[in-house]
């Protein structure tokens, strides 16, 4: 496969992977939770590169999944000890990621990881570091971490599917009736670590937080359908994907970026345009009532 | 002030930044306690990412490296972004924090293609943008500290010229129209100074980490006090210990960006304050229950 | 038999006592008001005896035996604004999470659980709305698809949230016929509601609250000027006017 398919492929990936688990903490109204976990995984994955002493895949993994899974925590205590929760988000997230790119900074020049590569990722290097068992190549390590983490997501989607809808729509009734509201939103809390982990090294925090709100968002303003809703999301990721790839080929840019600015940009139609839900479409119906009556 | 600091033996261009420092985390720790109340602490750090685009803008369309430029764009954008997301709350079935979420990101994300416009297509390098992200005191010149300097000064005191009136307004608006304050002008003004800080910020602090000094020293100084003068003013103590220190360290071992140092400043010292604050600190309410 | 029992139940919140001490037990087969004012903890009360938030000491026991095995035989109508109704899904889907029980984990629901659930809604007079979205709902119709979910769980119990408030006058009639049908099924129903000019029509026993229990018993001997002025204090002038088809000397 060439070069640009495996960079594109990633960023469907990536697309897909965040959209779906980031459209459940919208629903949830915790899309900012997302933006914290996806600032605060940096600090996970310096923490396991100080303590294994190389960049591999699983000290990483374990790294971040468990800053990631601490942020949620750290979040919740402050929030139940009494301070809003968005200020709580705020103190935590600055916190970790200031601490990431301060012990980042001691790492030096070591490896290849810098702050820079912290925010923008290195999508473009994808192609290059790829899988090695017995001198064959099986193409790029992370084609096949966000390959792992997206069944386990759909998997696990699909195991809790009911559960997901209940506890997300009503938590309290949830509870009453025995879903397992707690198990079920620590599950939720772990597919977004993964899938940050997994998106992380190769389009960075930027990107992350723009694959998990954005793609959702937009979605959202398209259907009503619980399905449809979470299908959507990941196919609104990989067109993101693929428009910013698009674009930053055709201005040599930021590949992560001009992926995160594609979100953008198909949200702002689905603002304006989406036939139920968007705004200009909202004032054209609301004209033609007036028209009518 | 400036005899003060060359005690310990700084030049003094170093003796400018630490001052500028001090100032400007007092000016965000006393700001940001509005912030707080008002409960938009991340709508500010969506202000503050917002600001990268508008420093590329104002560099391609005039290709030369001003700060008074740079700041204009960057309050601009800054601006924009909370239009966006009250536009987003108000005219879409999205809730507030995931238009702050799509706000942040999408901003940010377009700030970075443009900055790598800038390097690919001018040598942008040359002009510097890359320290707007994450902040470097030592690459500050004299004009620029000067700018944040008199800066920071100018809003902490009107700030404190109308202190009353913006306690009144964040606390009951409904109440501060009965007594006939023009609520919408004061709500302005509040608004602006949380701009212009951010926007004075950036150069010092970095557009990712700003709005943590807007957030950290203040809820620092909630476990200390209840009573918002108080705060305030404990708040802009702590921003500004938060700034200095993190200046100093930064300028002094090398590497260290000066930004993530002044956060982490503020962390020990909301930190510490979650321990051992006299109000709501958890010791403090441990040894009450006993 | 007492189908449900409250002993000492003490709830604080912000170091505000919101519930102190209340005891009260309601007999098998019985319709009763939980009626107080504004603040006196009425919502708190049904919330903490459904472990839905903590209580700091007490206990619950339903027929006899603690709350945590008897979980199954509850049915619950929350208040309508304690949900987001922009979630994305319809009215037939609401009704079937309320069979989560009998359908299980891992498995999709039967044709048998639909046809129920449709039952449900058209005992409410929803069935034509079962694939609307639930965000194109007027108030009663939303609040008439909770009851469906109720209905669906094929309780012992029911505990109902405030669903008189806000609903239009069909709802309200479906409302009173499924408290009927539910009584006359053997059923109990618990209700926290708040227009005292009702409450002599709709309920056989009433729990009257202020953030003690002020009494608790059939209708008749619960629902007093006595009483009422106990509970509400101050505002037993206006309470007076309200009142005047009601509440007996």
């Amino acid at each position: 496969m060439s070069y640009t398919l495996w960079i594109i492929l990633t960023g469907c990936l990536v697309g897909i992977t965040c959209g779906m688990s980031g459209v459940l903490l919208l629903l949830k109204k915790m899309s900012m939770i997302a933006d914290a976990i996806s600032h605060t995984v940096l600090l996970g994955i310096v923490g396991a590169f100080f303590v294994s002493q190389s960049l591999n895949g699983l000290p990483m993994l374990i790294g971040a999944a468990v800053v990631g899974l601490a942020t949620a925590f750290f979040v919740e205590s402050l929030h139940r000890s009494g301070i809003q929760s968005d200020a709580a988000i705020g103190v935590v997230f600055t916190s970790f990621f200031a601490l990431g790119v301060v012990l980042i900074s001691f790492i030096g020049d070591q490896v290849h990881l810098d702050t820079k590569h912290a925010l923008m990722g290195e999508i473009a290097f994808v192609p290059w570091d790829t899988l090695q068992i017995n001198g064959e190549s099986y193409g790029p390590v992370a084609v096949w971490m966000l390959g792992i983490v997206l069944i386990l997501n759909l998997t696990l989607i699909a195991a809790f599917y009911k559960e997901m809808k209940i506890s997300t729509f009503d938590p309290q009734y949830a509870k009453l009736i025995g879903v397992p509201v707690v198990l079920v939103h620590y599950l939720l809390m772990g597919m977004v670590s993964l899938s940050t982990v997994a998106s992380f090294d190769s389009v960075g925090a930027i990107l992350v937080v723009a694959m998990l709100i954005v793609p959702g968002a937009t979605a959202y303003l398209l259907t009503d359908r619980f399905l449809t809703l979470l299908l959507l999301s990941g196919i609104v990721g990989i067109f993101s994907a693929i428009i910013g790839y698009g674009a930053a080929v055709y201005w040599n840019v930021s590949i992560a970026g001009a992926m995160a600015s594609a979100t953008g940009l198909l949200f702002m139609v689905a603002f304006l345009f989406s036939p139920k839900h968007g705004w200009l479409m909202k004032k054209v119906k609301q004209r033609r009532l007036a028209a009518g009556s | 002030m400036m005899d003060f600091f060359s005690v310990f033996g700084f030049d003094a261009n170093t003796e400018w930044v630490l001052t500028g420092s001090l100032l400007l985390g007092f000016a965000s720790g006393t700001i940001g306690s509005f912030v707080l109340l008002k409960k938009q602490s991340l709508i500010s750090d969506a202000m503050a990412h917002a600001t990268l685009p508008g420093v590329c803008l104002v560099y391609i369309l005039f290709q030369v490296k001003s700060i008074p430029l740079f700041l204009i764009g960057a309050a601009l954008t800054g601006l924009l972004a909370t239009q966006a997301i009250q536009l987003i709350i108000n005219r879409s079935r999205i809730k507030t924090d995931a238009a702050i979420g799509i706000t942040i990101s999408v901003f940010f994300g377009f700030g970075i293609v443009l900055l790598t416009y800038i390097q690919q297509h001018f040598g942008g390098s040359k002009a510097g943008l890359d320290t707007f992200i994450f902040g470097q005191a030592a690459s500050l010149v004299k004009s620029d500290v000067q700018v944040i300097t008199i800066g920071s000064l100018i809003l902490t005191l009107i700030a404190a010229l109308f202190f009353k009136e913006f306690k009144t307004v964040v606390f009951d608006p409904s109440f501060a129209k009965g007594i006939g304050l023009p609520v919408r002008l004061l709500d302005g003004l509040l608004f602006s100074l949380v701009l212009l800080v951010v926007v004075i910020g950036i150069q010092m602090v970095g557009v990712v980490l700003i709005a943590a000094l807007l957030i950290t020293p203040p809820l620092a100084a909630r476990y200390w006090t209840e009573q918002l003068g108080v705060m305030a003013f404990l708040g802009g103590s702590f921003g500004a210990v938060s700034g200095i220190s993190g200046a100093v360290l930064s300028t002094t071992i090398d590497h260290l960006p000066t930004g993530p140092m002044m956060v982490l400043s503020a962390s020990s010292i909301f930190f510490l304050s979650f321990l051992f604050g006299s109000k709501k600190g958890m010791f403090t309410r441990m040894v009450k229950q006993l | 038999m007492n189908a449900l029992t409250v002993n000492k139940m003490t709830v604080v919140y912000d170091k505000q006592p919101a519930l102190e001490h209340v005891s009260f037990s309601v007999p098998e087969g019985s319709l009763t008001g939980i009626i107080g004012p504004n603040g006196a903890g009425k919502s708190t009360l049904i919330k903490a005896a459904l472990q839905l938030i903590p209580a700091r000491s007490g206990s619950v026991e339903v027929f006899g035996q603690p709350y945590k095995t008897q979980k199954q035989l509850i049915g619950y109508v929350p208040q309508r604004s304690e949900v987001d109704w922009d979630f994305p899904t319809n009215a037939l889907d609401i009704v079937l999470m309320g069979r989560y029980r009998q359908i299980g984990w891992f498995k999709r629901a039967t044709n048998k659980d639909i046809e129920w659930a449709r039952a449900c809604l058209e005992k409410v007079g929803m069935e034509e709305f079962a694939k609307r979205q639930i965000s194109q709902l007027s108030g009663g119709q939303q609040q008439r698809v909770f009851l469906a979910r109720a209905l669906a769980q094929d309780a012992s119990i029911y505990f109902m949230d405030e669903p008189f408030a806000g609903v239009d006058a069909a709802t309200e009639k479906a409302i009173i016929q499924l408290m009927k049908d539910w009584k006359q099924q053997g059923k109990t129903v618990l209700v926290v509601h708040h227009d005292l000019s009702t409450v002599e029509d709709y309920f056989d026993h009433v729990l009257l609250l202020n953030k003690r229990p002020i009494d608790c018993g059939p209708t008749q001997s619960v629902f007093t000027i006595d009483n009422l002025e106990k509970a509400y204090g101050g505002s037993i002038a206006f309470l007076q006017k309200t009142t005047a088809a009601g509440g007996r000397q």
